[in-house]
């Protein structure tokens, strides 16, 4: 009881933080964000920083799980945007009809997506569902129904929406909703996936993609990790929809479904705070480096320099080859060995001369037992 | 269905078909013999389709078609070039950490991308190909554009030598044994790293070389333009079957003249979509791929 | 540690012993698989390592090849073997092969052949690998998948024949084959014992008696036994305790156990 207690202290601090945000009017944090923590600019960067949290932490559920690796997640996503938006402006359904509409669509199709993609694991799994995902891209850029908006992306008019969302103010509800559902699918992934995920990464790095831990699941089993993480994905579609207001490609498709993944892999993979770390800094980076970059750099440097600073996907891409190199376990990884040293700097001033360093909290690499090699694991059976 | 256009669209499958080989058999050997998944090879076949570019566009030689020769043998060097450094340069320093490894690459091939947009732009570029490239021979009664017939000819030529290079060489022999069993290899005191090494450097060579190729073949390179093939090089990978090059260039035909096809007399993007639907149904009655051995 | 009392254990100094191991320990994922085992082999003899199903045989040679990672110390004919890559340890005169032999099924015969060729003299012992399996000759342009199990077998035992090995390491060699089958690898192992040193695994009692000169016997990761072969065989108590074998050693051709 005591742990669970000392577990929910963080979350608590950081739930409190989040709910102060919209009443800080007069706090600004400089650098990072433009106006002060209450205004709506921010409160609005924030809430897509908590959106991309939620789903972040909802592609650890499947990989949790069954330790399949998506490379098509942002299908999901992407569908929880679009199907509301073709719903209420082509076929002017009402909004809580077309949010109906589409939950059921999404239930039919990552029933049937899944059923064939998991037909197949490891390394194929990820190629399938990623082509799945560049298909949907591909029917919405092409847009041969003339109801997907194409390049433009279909904007929602702020009167289709409910009273309470729209316009400036409705921005303080959509955040609140944000957070609502961060929490939730925190609480909700913590209590079924929470120590399964670093089970089955532990078993990742010494032999990933081919998890042994699969033969454990059956199929249907599977197939219920794959339909729940889609549905949650297809509601975090749903929120940002409130904030975006537009359905548009550049969150379908490859670039954005493999982004999700280095989100979850900046942030930490193995630990669902990680992935909701990496998620929110994603989310709000995007949008500040973005604005800031054009802005900042360029001036006097050749073009072959200055262009490329001013493209975020390249912090992004050197980050995480830099963090491969040396972090791979993410930010989440350091900060835990960074506070395992600050506690064991702790208790051995007080312990006094005390000289044992303290066992590191991290999960650190197993000792490598090299299974991996085995002729046996090799495969020709 | 006018005959003509069947000969002119199944000469251009066939050359879409090297493109995607070109892309895949590197991408699925690679897999095969060290599960490294390398998703920076998309952005190879970028860099590759703008070294092309920058050649085609300054290279001071005459004639052209010595131009585009020097094109291709550019492209050709710059990916296995990149395809060194990578290997060498970073995925040895996380050797026996897969998943690292195909992160790593991810990382690059966002980092590449960025830097192929932000130097050149993200409009497409045309390709100054020689002029002959343009003009059209009439085959069995239908015309077709030479462009089409170079791109055949280069990628039936690096299939031949592909294969001969697997089936006589010493490394092709490691390689294919390798796929099947490497710690086999290894037990008969084979430094399999050693042939990795070289299967990298030449699968990022024809990477590069193969974005020259979708270069001519869309008239103009972006940097995007890896990233959208490597899904196509996916779906063959997985429809001819992880690990198997024949069946990655069976595979690589089916899917490319069914895209032609389709994308020629369906609505727009029917083609590309139409890939999708194969890769399913090939997974519904075939999870194996159509020669696969490994159910991955 | 319980011997039986057959034999008083019999050491040979490092510097005369082929293969060393001391206190060699091994796990495989959560299972504890080998606990401290130490050998020494003499060279051009034949040393059996026995035991029960699960015992740890194959185990003990992964970790001599270097595909398990293994504590304690390893060393053949005076070189640390710990330090060494699967590769680099094979290269210093190891010959494997290993249980389910492990052919390139894809690949012909002769290519099966060619990949565990090292030096030039790898060409002159092609001509008696052969020799003493003539078949290997004969289907050289066959994918070795089509072939049988025995001669599957073959290659896996040319293999390791083509190079000037220090050692072989034999997995099972007689398993799933039919007893005539049986009665010619073992012939071709006869061949080739009085001048190379072998570590024989063998769930067939008849067989490990006929080849082996020495015997190792291993229970749930321990070494309970080590000394001549012929005094273990010939101890009913020891055998049926440790391989749960009753019957007495009979003339090779027939199935031991199973
Ligand atoms: N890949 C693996 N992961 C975990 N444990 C394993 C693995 N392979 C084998 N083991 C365990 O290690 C122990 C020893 O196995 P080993 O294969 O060495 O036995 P063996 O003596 O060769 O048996 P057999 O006569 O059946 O071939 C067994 O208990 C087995 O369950
Ligand atoms: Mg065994």
């Amino acid at each position: 009881m005591k742990r669970t207690a000392a577990r929910n202290v963080p979350l608590a601090i950081a739930v409190a933080l989040f709910a102060a945000v919209p009443f800080l009017s007069n706090v600004s944090v400089p650098l990072v964000f433009d106006g002060p923590l209450g205004s709506l600019g921010t409160m609005q960067i924030i809430a897509v920083g908590l959106i991309f949290a939620a789903l972040a932490m909802t592609f650890d559920l499947l990989f949790g799980y069954t330790g399949l690796l998506s490379f098509g997640h942002t299908l999901w996503f992407a569908l929880g945007l679009y199907l509301p938006a073709v719903l209420m402006v082509g076929a002017g359904a009402p909004f809580g009809t077309a949010l109906l509409l589409a939950l059921a669509a999404c239930l039919l199709l990552s029933l049937i997506i899944g059923a064939v993609a998991l037909r197949t694991s490891g390394i194929a799994f990820a190629m399938v569902t990623m082509a799945f995902a560049e298909a949907f891209l591909i029917f919405v850029e092409r847009n041969p129904t003339k109801m997907f908006g194409g390049d433009e992306g279909i904007t929602v008019a702020g009167s289709l929406l409910p009273q309470a969302v729209r316009g400036v103010a409705g921005i303080g509800t959509v955040y609140w909703i944000a957070l609502v559902l961060a929490v939730t699918i925190y609480l909700l992934l913590r209590q079924s996936v929470g120590s399964r995920a670093g089970h089955v990464l532990q078993g990742l790095k010494e032999n990933p993609l081919r998890v042994e831990l699969l033969g454990l699941h059956t199929y249907r089993f599977r197939l219920l990790s794959f339909v729940l993480s889609s549905m949650l994905a297809v509601l975090c579609g749903f929120v940002y929809l409130l904030v975006a207001r537009v359905a548009y490609p550049g969150i379908a498709g490859t670039d954005f479904a493999l982004l999700i993944m280095v989100m979850v892999v900046f942030g930490g993979t193995g630990r669902l705070w990680g992935a909701a770390l990496g998620g929110f800094l994603y989310g709000v980076a995007n949008i500040r480096l973005g604005s800031m970059s054009t802005a900042a750099f360029g001036e006097g440097l050749p073009q072959w320099i200055s262009g490329p600073l001013q493209e975020p996907p390249l912090y992004i891409g050197l980050a995480v080859v830099l963090m491969m190199l040396f972090a791979p376990e993410g930010l989440a990884g350091l900060i835990e060995k960074a506070s395992s040293r600050l506690r064991a700097r702790l208790a051995g001033s007080r312990r006094g001369r005390n000289s044992g360093a303290a066992p590191s909290g991290s999960g650190g690499t197993p000792g490598g037992d090299g299974t991996e090699t085995a002729l046996a694991a090799s495969g020709q059976r | 269905m006018a005959m003509n256009d069947v000969i002119s669209l199944l000469i251009s499958g066939l050359g879409l078909a090297g493109i995607y080989f070109l892309l895949a058999s590197g991408l699925s050997l690679i897999y095969g013999l060290m599960r490294v998944l390398n998703l920076a090879h998309g952005a190879i076949f970028a860099v590759g389709g703008f070294v092309g570019w920058a050649a085609l566009e300054y290279l001071p030689v005459e004639p052209d078609w010595l131009r585009f020769t020097a094109a291709l043998v550019l492209a050709t060097l710059a990916g296995a070039m990149l395809g060194i450094l990578i290997e060498k340069g970073l995925l040895a320093r996380l050797y026996g950490r897969p998943y690292a490894q195909m992160l790593l690459t991810l990382g690059l091939a966002f980092a590449m991308t960025a830097f192929l947009g932000g130097w050149l732009g993200h409009d497409p570029l045309t390709l100054k190909q020689p002029a002959w490239f343009d003009e059209v021979t009439v085959i069995a009664g239908s015309r077709v554009v030479n462009s089409r017939l170079v791109i055949v000819g280069i990628a039936l030529i690096l299939f031949l030598a592909t294969v001969v290079f697997l089936r006589r060489s010493k490394h092709g022999l490691i390689i294919r044994a390798g796929v099947n069993n490497r710690s086999m290899v290894m037990a008969l005191g084979i430094n399999v790293s050693k042939s990795f090494t070289l299967l990298f450097v030449i699968g990022s060579g024809l990477a590069g070389l193969g974005g020259v190729l979708a270069g001519v073949f869309f008239g103009s390179v972006t940097p995007e333009l890896g990233t959208q093939q490597l899904i196509f090089a996916f779906i063959v990978i997985i429809v001819g079957g992880l690990g198997s090059l024949e069946g990655t260039a069976l595979a690589a035909l089916v899917v490319a003249v069914l895209q032609q096809f389709v994308n020629y007399y369906g609505p727009p993007g029917a083609g590309d979509l139409v890939t999708v639907l194969l890769l399913a149904v090939m997974l519904l009655v075939r999870p194996r791929g159509l020669l696969g051995k490994v159910a991955a | 540690m319980t011997r039986t009392q057959a034999s008083p254990v019999r050491s040979w100094t490092a510097s005369t012993s082929v293969l060393s191991l001391r206190n060699v320990d091994v796990h495989r994922g959560e299972a504890h698989v080998l606990r401290d085992v130490s050998f020494e082999m003499p060279p051009n003899a034949v040393t059996a390592l026995l035991g029960r199903n699960g015992a740890g045989k194959t185990t003990t040679l992964l970790a001599v090849v270097g595909l398990l990672a293994a504590t304690g110390r390893m060393s053949m004919a005076g070189t640390d073997l710990k330090p060494l890559k699967v590769d680099e340890r094979v290269r210093q005169g190891i010959g494997y092969v290993p249980e389910d032999r492990e052919v390139f099924a894809d690949l012909t015969v002769a290519e099966n052949l060619r990949l565990a060729m090292r030096g030039p003299e790898s060409q002159a012992r092609l001509q008696q690998v052969h020799k003493l399996f003539p078949i290997l000759h004969e289907r050289a342009q066959q994918r070795a998948g089509t072939l049988s199990g025995g001669q599957q077998q073959m290659i896996a035992i040319a293999r390791a024949l083509l190079n000037d090995n220090k050692i072989l390491l034999i997995d099972e060699p007689s398993k799933g084959l039919a007893p005539a089958v049986v009665t010619e690898v073992v012939q071709a192992i006869e061949q080739v014992k009085a001048t190379t040193t072998i570590l024989l695994v063998e769930q067939n009692l008849a067989v490990a008696a006929r080849l082996a000169d020495h015997a190792l016997v291993l229970d749930q990761g321990r070494l309970v036994y080590s000394g001549p072969m012929e005094d273990f065989a010939r101890d009913t108590e020891a055998t049926s305790r440790w391989l749960g074998v009753d019957i007495r050693p009979k003339a090779v051709g027939g199935r031991g156990n199973e």
